[in-house]
């Protein structure tokens, strides 16, 4: 078992060296540098400057100084964010990305679930049709249009929730990003469920069940909960991706430090190392939550640990 | 499915466990403190002074740190760290009496040493600061930023503890201004050596301000508190200053509507009009030093040595429809380089300023056909621009007033920024492009400067022997009003010549909430936390 972990580790690092490759050409292969400005600087100031952040060197020199930092655990200083390196602001951002992603889907499941099993029971009543208006209406109104509105009347008009995030307070100020994040997947997950379930409590070993005897209510939570759940689940990898590299829009609306906005700006701004850092914690996350999942797959599944 | 069964699993568990812990702690202490929450459109580089860079660095430097001068509320320059000074008559030599007063955060004595350490660490290429040769003026800087001698040679000397000398190479009756630009603030010099490059960092920094740096959360809010030792601290009124950084227009808005900003970096273009009706006395609309143009490159055709043609794409521009319709926010249409309000100057005009758009445009078509072009052949160009919307719409808008006029055909191409920035510079590809220019400090040198040759702001790439040695005279002036007529001589050339268009001057935007006293508009648009104060006392919005 830990032969075989070992070995996936082993085996990530070409992967990842490959990734910090392809991401350094591509950063410094777009035009224009971190340090270009309407405000041009004197060529003397400009060489300091080039010189102080070793931008004057060749490419490959600059890439194996960026690398022996990297494998020390050192990002490097944000060439934009000056007072503050890599690492520091990667430490800062993910946790909240993290943390709103997480309570949004958290959020999305509860009442996804609930609102497409409760429309898949009472399929053509008025309670299933407005739950699946509400639906597609969820997944066609982009979140910058929602969050705005959610803003203009919970914040400004009613007083009743913050408008931003800086200098405001408590679990309050997750309340609307979070259910800024969540409607779309509410509706996506409302919609699937029902779809799913409807699928579900068609099908033969339902019949019998009902057939049985069983409540409405015990064939779903025994019968016909966890296999309605297949299609949720699949799309819960793709979801959950989004979760980790946050919601660059509702960053924005609400003005909230998390990873997705670093992303965005540190590219627009030409931040190589912050974007560098970025990409690398990415694709080590994802590396290493692939390598924890096979091992897991080991441990369940003999058979793979034996090939 | 095993795989998507383990991650649900795995995201439900966290997303659960992070419910529980996520009661943060209030950024606020209390609501018997006076906050003022002003909101930044960008975020600030650095809050060492020569590591920083933006408008909006200086803006927060500017409640931390001073510099020998400063502004007052009503806007003119007065004693900062220095409360007085002599010019020798030469106009070479500026010595400034430090006040007895002047305190570090830390209760430290600010001397003239710590001033004359950090213009020379300002200068020093080690320092790589991008504001290196503000003070290009004293003696050596340009040779100690080449790195041709050591920044112990910098003209500036601390005669003792109160006491600068400043020795310049060529008069700079701007050079009082310059003093109040945060990269001639001082900087710390214990906390240097003992942090090293970490000396500006929340908790390490020590500064001289009215205020102190006491928290900054990347991509949020930079919190700055009273400090207690600051020679005027007296006269501060408010305690704390809570910077947000509010790149979203829209966003910033709503906060300011819901009461969580006092004061509002900017104001969205779309909600100007209502905002004008809705909240007249809160916002705030005041020329600012700064002109939008559109440059011509001057080293390749079909503009190269074609003065006819600039001019004529330059008459058939109307200004009006462009501030009324596209900008509409306030600002000024633009016939002269120099933007009106700077001190001891008086702009010269495009001489076709007085003319209506039809005799303008009459003009330009006889200029066009002189040049070159007509129906037969009309004038194919490229219009370079970045993304923006705002951008767009002034292209669209230009685009077709060349068509309308003179038939010129153009292709709009809109570049991310740092693309344009590059293409401008190379010189290249481009033939017309759109920049802007802000002043540094209160001087039209600020603004003439960047045309002379070589001069790396110089994007048309313009070069004129006549307007180099006019700069050039301006230059050796002492006599303010002597020195005064070269510059306005100067932009006579510059705007005959039609190097570029200038289109129109911006405007300062704020919406500042009726809980602030004190606010006085300015052309700088510099507004000192300090000088302000917030009534009812002690009410947070």
């Amino acid at each position: 078992m830990l032969r075989y972990a070992l070995l996936r580790l082993l085996g990530a690092i070409p992967t990842l060296l490959l990734v910090i490759v392809l991401a350094f050409l591509m950063v410094h292969a777009a035009p224009g540098g971190p340090f270009d400005d309407e405000r041009m600087l004197s060529p003397d100031i400009e060489a300091n400057i080039a010189r102080a952040y070793h931008l004057d060197e060749p490419l490959p020199a600059q890439f194996v100084r960026y690398l022996s930092g990297v494998l020390k655990g050192d990002l490097g200083p944000s060439y934009r964010y000056r007072d503050h390196t890599v690492s520091e602001l990667i430490a800062n951002a993910f946790p909240l990305s993290l943390k709103l992603g997480a309570m949004a889907m958290l959020l999305a499941l509860l009442i996804g679930i609930a609102a497409g099993s409760f429309a898949a029971l009472r399929r053509n009543s008025a309670v299933d049709r407005l739950t699946m208006a509400f639906s597609m209406t969820g997944i066609s109104v982009p979140v910058f249009v929602i969050a705005p509105l959610l803003v203009l009347l919970f914040a400004v008009k009613l007083h009743w929730l913050p408008a931003g995030w800086s200098g405001n307070e408590g679990i309050a100020r997750f309340v609307l990003p979070v259910i800024s994040l969540a409607l779309p997947q509410i509706a996506y997950i409302a919609k699937l469920t029902r779809a799913s379930m409807i699928d579900v409590l068609s099908s033969n070993f339902v019949r019998t069940a009902r057939g049985q005897g069983l409540g409405a209510y015990a064939v779903i939570r025994y019968h016909a909960l966890k296999p309605a759940m297949l299609p949720i689940l699949s799309y819960m990898g793709p979801a959950i991706a989004a979760i980790l590299t946050g919601s660059v829009v509702v960053e924005e609306v609400f003005g909230i430090p998390g990873l997705g906005q670093f992303f965005v700006r540190g590219a627009l701004n030409r931040d190589y190392t912050l974007v560098l850092g970025i990409v690398i914690f990415y694709a080590t996350l994802i590396v290493l939550l692939n390598l924890v999942v096979d091992i897991l797959y080991g441990v369940i599944d003999p058979r793979i640990r034996q090939r | 499915m095993l795989r998507d069964m383990i991650s649900f699993r795995f995201v439900l568990l966290v997303a659960l466990g992070l419910a529980l812990v996520s009661c943060d702690k209030p950024v606020d202490s209390g609501a018997e403190v006076a906050t003022l929450h002003r909101g930044l459109s960008v975020e600030p580089e650095s809050v060492d002074p020569h590591k920083s860079r933006s408008v909006q660095a200086a803006e927060v430097l500017r409640d931390i740190g001073e510099g020998l001068l400063s502004y007052s509320a009503a806007g003119e320059l007065v004693g900062g760290v220095a409360n007085e000074w002599t010019v020798a008559e030469n106009g070479l030599t500026y010595t400034f009496y430090l006040r007895d007063d002047a305190r570090w955060s830390n209760g430290d004595a600010v001397t003239a040493e710590d001033f004359a350490f950090s213009f020379r660490r300002l200068v020093d290429p080690g320092t790589a600061a991008f504001y290196a040769q503000m003070l290009s003026s004293i003696v050596n800087v340009r040779a100690i930023v080449a790195g041709e001698k050591p920044p112990q040679d910098l003209g500036v000397n601390a005669v003792d503890e109160r006491t600068l000398v400043i020795t310049l190479d060529q008069p700079t009756p701007y050079l009082l201004s310059l003093l109040t630009h945060p990269s001639t603030f001082p900087v710390h010099r214990g906390s240097i050596t003992q942090h090293g490059k970490s000396f500006a960092r929340p908790g390490n920094l020590i500064s001289n301000g009215a205020y102190k740096l006491d928290a900054w959360q990347p991509g949020s809010v930079l919190m700055l508190s009273r400090n207690e030792h600051y020679w005027n601290n007296d006269e501060t009124a408010i305690d704390a200053v809570n910077h947000h950084v509010l790149t979203q227009e829209m966003t910033e808005l709503n906060r300011y509507r819901a009461g969580e900003i006092h004061i509002t970096g900017s104001v969205p273009p779309d909600s100007f009009k209502q905002l004008r009706s809705e909240r007249p006395a809160e916002l705030h609309i005041a020329p600012y030093l700064a002109v939008y143009y559109y440059g011509f490159n001057l080293t390749k055709a079909p503009f190269k040595d074609n003065r006819q043609l600039r001019a004529a794409l330059s008459m058939a521009i109307d200004r009006d429809v462009l501030v009324e319709q596209i900008t509409g926010r306030g600002e000024a249409p633009a016939y002269s380089w120099v933007p009106p309000g700077v001190d001891n100057y008086e702009p010269r005009r495009l001489a076709y300023a007085d003319k209506s758009q039809d005799e303008r445009n009459a003009h330009a078509r006889r200029l066009m056909h002189e040049a070159g072009y007509g129906p037969d052949n009309p004038l194919q160009i490229e219009l370079r621009y970045n993304t923006s919307d705002t951008q767009q719409r002034m292209a669209l808008a230009i685009q077709a007033m060349w068509k309308d006029a003179l038939g010129v055909q153009t292709t709009l191409i809109n570049e991310e920024f740092q693309v344009l920035l590059a293409n401008m510079q190379a010189r290249e590809i481009t033939q017309v492009f759109r920049s802007s220019w802000t002043g540094d400090y209160n001087d039209a040198h600020t603004f003439l400067s960047i045309m002379e040759s070589g001069n790396p702001a110089n994007l048309p790439g313009y070069a004129s022997a006549e307007y180099d040695s006019l700069m050039q005279r301006a230059a050796g002036q002492v006599d303010l009003d002597r020195r005064r007529l070269w510059l306005e001589e100067a932009e006579r050339v510059l705007l005959a010549d039609h190097a570029v268009i200038p289109l129109y001057f911006y405007v300062s935007k704020h919406l500042v909430s009726p809980d602030v006293v004190g606010w006085g508009d300015n052309v700088l648009d510099y507004h000192y936390s300090q000088h302000l104060s917030l009534v009812p006392a002690g009410a947070t919005p």
